[in-house]
């Protein structure tokens, strides 16, 4: 373990899924006893690399060779076997099973071809003592831990494996300040122990702290590597930014309109995800909500339709608070409220159904009298529909699984548009679909908001949060964190407030490019 | 420190279950014109233990998240072929009794093959294959007949030292058998883990597919260890679909009297042993209580949805309403 030699390469490393280049030409390099930080916007492109180092999906080109050796492989549990383990953003624990089965399952020790429960309690409290969670019982079932301590199990399960490589893919956002503070203490012991870390955080104080290397990731390639410490956060945010592509953007109105505020919340609250929200929007208005991808504001978005229990503040509607008490209630009466949903397959569609049929169902009440469907009302709503967003399908009695992503998204508008809707919620509603399609729905958004709507526009997409809004909202831990607005409203002070960065920093920095 | 008390909610729906059998066994013995007799307990068990082999076996599927239709027919097929096989001489018994078995494993390991490298969905899977079964036991015995090992059945289903019920004793060894080391095993933890997260469990490097056809495999061999007890408690094979249909269903309750979750990844064979015993139960207390024949599949209906409500009052705790529909 000379230190210098790598223990593992990727090179020139491609991925793509269906149109979309997840990765292009993609290098690392990765040696022992070191803690090597990945940085990156969402959809850079850092996901895919250790989806791929962790054996979860394979490359479509490129190589990776471990202790100068190449290597494929064809599940996680290969990747396991060559000592590259991973602690993924989204859980990999079993519900249903107790930390310690969790933390031995994909080894567990055996004795006389079955589970040797009294090795496995062994093993499991001695990786909870070496993560730094001693507090966690061995016999709890995960699924009645609460998210930070499910993550120390998660810590505690990977090494429990004794990898080589270790991966941390945001491993840290869901911990209280404390176990962070003994996390690190934990991989810092690791690092001198001679494994070779690789830590993914959107946390800018936490690179600064850990990281021995960075590298920088943009579209899907590496753009930048550098020795940790050696560029202000500044120059780091300069590498993450600079895309490529630019869109069509309608213009936005001259000045903010003077209209009355349709939609406000007083101090929002619920569970651990949103933190004392306070924000308003007036009628013709289209206000952001911005920062890093699961920071509160899906709940914020399902907040106000009416899908949270347990709601602490309050909503109001034309200056009046209500109480929504179901998407049923937020969608009818004088409120008028619409949910643009972030899955359109799960939450926005029934895929084997038709496009009339799922076109008319969230407009059924206002379609029929007495009960019955007036299916001439509804085939002149759908014909003004299909016409307003230029929806593009062989015929309304297909199923709308059959329309391309861009369409089956017109689709989901088109279907909460019947309502005629007051205030409309989007909830990251271009992911995935086209460019030109995307365009279409900037333009439409602007139009319904100059015709009176109120909108709120949940999006990953900073260019998109500025092309189209008026003001921009950035989450963070479930607070809001800055408000954006006109000459303010840049991607450089998107991405510093995203990343909670002191806002100093970043006046200074736009103030070298102006 | 808190050990018990971990333990304990590991067993809750199985010691629940438990409980709901004695309190039922308890009310239906002391009503009982004989009383708490070894005589009494021996009809009991008898008619017990054939559903909680089928329960077994149901509860095997369910734990992977999936649901086995066919387990009433695998019991109906492998009772009619005990009934031309398991006869003669010690020699030959022995041998139909392996075959009977082993065709219950070979129904199991297609139902689960189907299920997983098909990927098809096991409620279809399992209502087609039950149907070839229950079609090849019919070609088996057209009408009711056949014959069995008598000394055999006697001994199996008489009682040991005069108050032991011998079925019951056979219900614990195949426990002991196939349920403790399948629980304890790796691929038995492998079915577990399918059946609470698949990706997780994928993302953890957990033999899925192993552990989900031993449980299928497995589920086949104890509805034919059911198949062949019922021949030794009638002496004939009879494909009855109305019954074979009946067993499946009881199966189900059973397990969701249990504790056994439906959703998979939670749940003990031990709990839908006590579950079968106790939904039997029902249909005794209707006897000692001088019911009317007629009203116990009401009342069965009634008590198990009652059982089964309990288990709904979780998603009154759900804060996040959309986590209803998951």
């Amino acid at each position: 373990m000379d230190g210098t030699a790598p223990l593992f390469r990727m090179e020139g490393i491609s991925k793509r899924y269906g149109g979309v280049r997840a990765l292009e030409k993609a290098e690392l390099t990765v040696t022992a006893g070191s803690i090597h930080a990945i940085l990156g916007e969402n959809g850079a492109g850092k996901s895919t690399l250790i989806k791929i180092m962790a054996g979860v999906v394979a490359p479509d080109e490129g190589r990776m060779t471990l202790d100068g050796s190449e290597v494929t492989f064809a599940s996680p549990a290969a990747a396991n076997q060559s000592g590259i383990v991973c602690i993924f953003q989204e859980l990999s624990l079993i519900p249903e099973l107790s930390v310690a089965d969790n933390i031995v399952i994909s080894n567990p020790p055996k004795r006389f071809g079955m589970i040797d429960r009294k090795a496995q309690r062994k093993i499991a409290e001695e990786a909870l003592a070496r993560a730094g969670a001693s507090d966690i019982h061995p016999r709890a079932l995960v699924k009645d831990l609460p998210l930070s301590r499910r993550q120390m199990v998660e810590i505690a399960k990977a090494l429990a494996r004794k990898p080589r490589i270790l991966i941390l893919d945001e491993a840290t956002s869901a911990l209280t300040a404390a176990d962070v503070a003994r996390v690190f203490e934990v991989l810092k012991r690791l690092r001198s122990e001679g494994l070779a870390l690789l830590y993914i955080s959107h946390r800018m104080n936490e690179i600064a702290e850990l990281a021995d290397h960075c590298t920088v990731f943009r579209n899907g390639r590496n753009v930048a590597s550098y020795p940790a410490g050696s560029k202000s956060d500044n120059e780091v945010v300069e590498l993450m930014i600079g895309r490529e592509y630019s869109h069509i953007f309608p213009p936005k109105p001259a000045s903010a309109p003077a209209a009355a505020t349709v939609l406000e919340a007083r101090n929002l609250s619920w569970a651990d995800r949103l933190d004392n929200i306070s924000l308003s929007v007036r009628a013709g208005e289209v206000v952001g909500l911005g920062g890093l991808d699961g920071q509160g504001q899906r709940e914020l978005l399902l907040a106000f339709f009416g899908v949270l229990r347990g709601l602490r503040g309050e909503v109001l509607i034309d200056g009046r608070p209500v109480s929504i008490a179901s998407p049923t209630a937020a969608s009818h009466g004088r409120i008028g409220m619409a949910l643009i949903p972030e899955d359109r397959k799960t939450e926005g569609l029934m895929l084997p159904m038709t496009v009339r049929e799922n076109l008319s169902f969230a407009a059924l009440d206002r379609l029929s009298k007495a009960g019955i469907i007036d299916r001439a009302a509804e085939q002149r709503l759908i014909d003004d529909m299909v016409g307003l967003l230029a929806i593009k399908t062989a015929g309304l009695d297909i199923p709308v699984g059959a329309l391309s992503g861009g369409n089956q998204q017109k689709v989901v508008i088109a279907k909460w548009l019947m309502r005629q809707p007051r205030i409309i919620l989007l909830n990251d509603p271009t992911r995935g679909i086209d460019v030109g399609t995307k365009q279409e729905l900037y333009q439409l958004m602007r139009k319904l908001a100059d015709a009176g709507a109120a909108i709120l526009f949940y999006s990953t997409d900073y260019d998109e949060l500025i092309g189209c809004c008026d003001r921009v909202l950035v989450l963070y831990d479930g607070a809001v964190k800055r408000e954006l607005v006109g000459a303010g409203l840049t991607e450089h002070a998107l991405i510093a407030s995203a990343l909670n960065i002191h806002g100093d920093d970043v006046r200074i920095g736009q103030g070298e490019h102006a | 420190m808190k050990d018990w008390r971990y333990r304990l909610a590991e067993q809750r729906g199985t010691l629940l279950a438990f409980g709901i059998f004695i309190v039922m066994f308890a009310i239906y013995s002391g009503n009982h014109p004989a009383g708490f007799t070894a005589n009494v307990v021996q009809t009991a068990a008898n008619k017990g233990v054939l559903l909680a082999f089928v329960a077994m076996a149901q509860t095997l599927v369910v734990i992977t998240a999936g649901i086995d239709l066919s387990v009433g027919m695998i019991f109906t097929l492998t009772n009619c072929m005990a009934s031309w096989l398991v006869v003669g001489t010690g020699l030959e018994t022995a041998f139909g009794v392996l075959a009977v078995l082993g065709t219950g494993l070979i129904c199991g390991a297609v139902n689960g093959a189907i299920v997983i490298y098909g990927r098809l969905q096991p409620i279809v899977t399992t209502i087609a294959t039950g149907a070839v079964y229950f079609g090849l036991a019919l070609l088996l015995r057209p009408v009711p007949g056949g014959s069995v090992n008598e000394d055999l059945a006697d001994f199996l289903t008489g009682r040991f030292f005069g108050v032991v019920p011998a079925s019951l004793v056979a219900l614990l060894v195949i426990v002991l058998v196939v349920w403790v080391p399948f629980s304890r095993s790796e691929l038995g933890r492998a079915a577990y883990a399918a059946g609470s997260s698949e990706t997780a469990a994928y993302m953890s490097g957990v033999p899925i597919r192993r552990g989900k056809l031993l449980a299928y495999t497995l589920a086949g061999l104890l509805a034919a260890i059911g198949g062949l007890f019922l021949t030794f408690f009638t002496y004939t094979g009879e494909a009855a679909y109305a019954s074979g249909n009946a067993y499946t269903l009881f199966s189900i309750a059973a397990v969701v009297l249990g504790g056994v979750s439906l959703f998979g990844g939670k749940g003990s064979a031990i709990g839908a042993i006590f579950g079968a015993l106790a939904f039997r139960t029902i249909g005794d207390l209707l006897f000692v209580f001088d019911f009317d024949p007629l009203w116990q599949p009401l009342f069965q209906g009634v008590i198990l949805l009652i059982a089964v409500s309990l288990g709904a009052f979780a998603l009154f705790r759900v804060r996040n309403r959309l986590e209803w529909f998951l």
